[in-house]
């Protein structure tokens, strides 16, 4: 009971908001049982980072999290938790400090909303008033409207409302570490993305170190800042940041669970923004034609893109636009798809290829043009180590 | 006042002559069934509630220790097919006449009972529940009162009913025991229509507000049961 006073006079301010973790030889042995779940696992997480435990199941990678908080013990070896080990905590205490969600989220269906987010700071034994504003403070970041869901029972929440809860209640007490078990596995795909999106949001803001446990290498490969991919019997097969497990996987069962689209894959981790864009002639209607043949010269792209005066696209020109002294607005194609500098390179080539164009003009956060994407890019993108390209797209 | 009239009319009157169903009489004599109504309410709540004191502490305890509750449920199952006059006429020579002799026998048959639907109640306690509550940091203790039986309530409650009503039925025997109640006034003249019809009638309404006063406390105390995609 000591650890938990001295949390309840710390507070959470006063502690650091990310940990370290390290798993050191960490295995788990279940009696009877001539193969172990976990199978001396090392690695280390750095502070402020996702680390996504990824595998069939079967692989461990439940186990591995829940020997984090002692839900399970450790066999052999040790976790230690901002370097210090697990082993040596009390159980419930361990557990408060570390912020826990899973796959059906487990809230608690007889408390409401504000009393599911205020379990640990209660038992933390915080004052009531700065309960009651935490609990305030921790819709208010997951997005939820604090006077609508506060009195709400989960029955009457949406299975996306349900999950930031969840989420909201993992961090009530600003924990150092998260551990969450495919915390969005029970989600369809649409609510899922956007989960995913508003989750990464949230976590450039608070920094936490994180555990996530998925069995998905598309949310794997999204989520992660490393990923450990394990294979049965408890090994880990590979310990790497995203793009390097991508490029370079370590063995055949990496390369099988990656998947034969490994390459695709890889556009997922690069933004347009990544890219060198190519440069098109810029025109307005009006502009004399010589001008705009002496654009096309250092262009890259060979057609002429129309924008109105904010700079926004309107379309590709066509030869009889360019046929008069001066230019006038007759298009030879729209200009879809347009792309956005924050889009990743997966969509972007998705929406290419859903207009069967070669290519889409970029546009910055104010919609004006300030490159235009090509297969060829993407196709260069492909062969490239994505930590090599230079970021910050200066094209035009 | 018409009392008068009323103590004039007697058996010779051809209505209760004829051991009929006779209002005005039912009018004139219902002071009589008062104080076994309240013998019978006294004897029902007492029975459930020391049957469920002991029997929710049982559950609690082969909850956790999941060995002893097969023991417990062969040895409440026994008491719970012991017929109620056969246990009335064993405990005689033991507790004597009076209440306590109706009162165990009673709460011996109400054991099964809660002691099942207790259990049930915490066994459906949704694991991932569970589970997040002790990844939190719930004790086991904690975890209990504050989660599992809260989520037990509905089946807690509804073992509550079952025994409410059934001991209401069988608290008219007690009287074999020497407990009075409604039985002792049913059984005082079986065959006169008027007297079965209002003391057995008592008896099953008091069987149906009780079940009605229980189902209102556990609304009360289960608000989360009702609450569904009110969205």
């Amino acid at each position: 009971m000591n650890s938990s006073d001295s949390a309840q006079s710390l507070g959470p301010s006063s502690r650091p908001a990310a940990a370290t973790l390290e798993f050191r030889d960490a295995t788990k042995r279940y009696p009877g049982q001539s193969e172990p779940a976990v199978d001396h696992l090392t690695l280390a997480v750095p502070a402020g980072e996702i680390c996504v435990l990824v595998g069939p199941s079967g692989c461990g990678k439940t186990t591995a999290m829940r020997m984090v908080n002692r839900m399970i013990d450790i066999t052999e070896g040790d976790i230690l938790l901002d370097g210090s080990s697990v082993r040596e905590r009390n159980p419930a205490a361990l557990r408060r400090e570390i912020g826990y969600a899973i796959q059906q989220i487990g809230l608690f269906p007889h408390l409401s909303v504000a009393d599911n987010v205020a379990t640990v700071p209660r038992l933390l034994g915080w004052p009531k008033d700065r309960i009651r504003q935490r609990v305030d403070e921790m819709l208010e970041l997951v997005s939820l409207d604090p006077h609508e869901t506060r009195g709400r029972f989960p029955a009457q929440l949406s299975g996306g409302q349900r999950q930031r809860v969840g989420v909201a209640r993992a961090l009530a007490v600003d924990p150092p570490l998260m551990l969450m078990d495919e915390p969005f596995g029970a989600i369809d795909p649409i609510n899922r993305e956007r989960l995913q999106n508003e989750f990464l949001r949230l976590q450039r803001e608070i920094r936490k170190t994180i555990v996530f446990v998925t069995h998905d290498i598309d949310e794997a490969i999204k989520m992660g800042d490393r990923i450990a991919v394990m294979q049965q019997g408890g090994k880990l097969a590979q310990y790497a940041p995203p793009a390097e497990l991508l490029m370079y996987p370590a063995n055949r069962f990496v390369e099988d669970f990656v998947g034969a689209d490994r390459a695709l894959k890889r556009l997922a981790l690069q933004r347009v923004r990544d890219v060198d864009l190519w440069k098109a002639p810029l025109v307005r209607v009006g502009e004399p034609v010589a001008e705009v043949r002496a654009k096309g010269a250092d262009s890259e792209v060979p057609y002429p893109l129309l924008i109105d005066d904010a700079g926004r696209p309107l379309g590709w020109l066509s030869e009889r636009a360019l046929m008069g002294e001066r230019v006038d607005g007759e298009l030879r194609s729209k200009a879809e798809p347009v792309l956005d500098l924050e889009d990743v390179l997966r969509d972007a080539l998705s929406a290419l290829l859903a207009e069967e164009a070669q290519y889409g003009p970029v546009v910055n956060e104010r919609g004006e043009v300030v490159g235009v994407l090509s297969i060829e890019i993407l196709a260069h993108a492909l062969r490239t180590d994505p930590d090599e390209v230079p970021s910050g797209a200066d094209a035009v | 006042m018409t009392l008068a009239q009323v103590e004039i009319r007697d058996r010779s009157d051809t209505c209760e002559a004829n051991n009929g169903f006779c209002p005005d009489w039912i009018a004139d004599n219902f002071d009589r069934y008062v104080d076994p109504f309240f013998q019978h309410v006294l004897l029902t709540v007492l029975a459930v509630g020391i049957g469920f004191a002991i029997s929710f502490t049982l559950a609690l305890v082969a909850y956790r220790r999941r060995w002893l509750i097969s023991p417990i449920t062969q040895v409440t199952g026994i008491l719970y097919t012991i017929p109620s006059i056969a246990a009335f006429f064993l405990l005689l020579p033991i507790t004597g006449r009076g209440n306590d002799t109706a009162l165990i026998a009673l709460v011996a048959y109400v054991l099964l009972i809660i002691f099942r639907n207790v259990l049930a109640g915490l066994d459906n306690v949704p694991a991932d529940t569970k589970d997040a509550g002790r990844g939190m940091g719930l004790t086991d203790r904690q975890l209990l009162w504050r989660v599992e039986v809260p989520l037990a309530l509905p089946e807690i409650m509804a073992g509550l009913r079952i025994a409410a009503t059934t001991t209401v039925g069988l608290a008219t025997l007690a009287f074999f025991a020497g407990a009075g109640g409604l039985g002792e006034q049913i059984f005082a003249d079986i065959t006169f229509k008027s007297n079965v019809v209002v003391a057995g009638g008592l008896a099953v309404l008091l069987a149906a507000v009780l079940d009605g006063l229980i189902l209102l406390v556990q609304r009360a105390i289960t608000p989360w049961t009702r609450a569904v995609a009110a969205r």
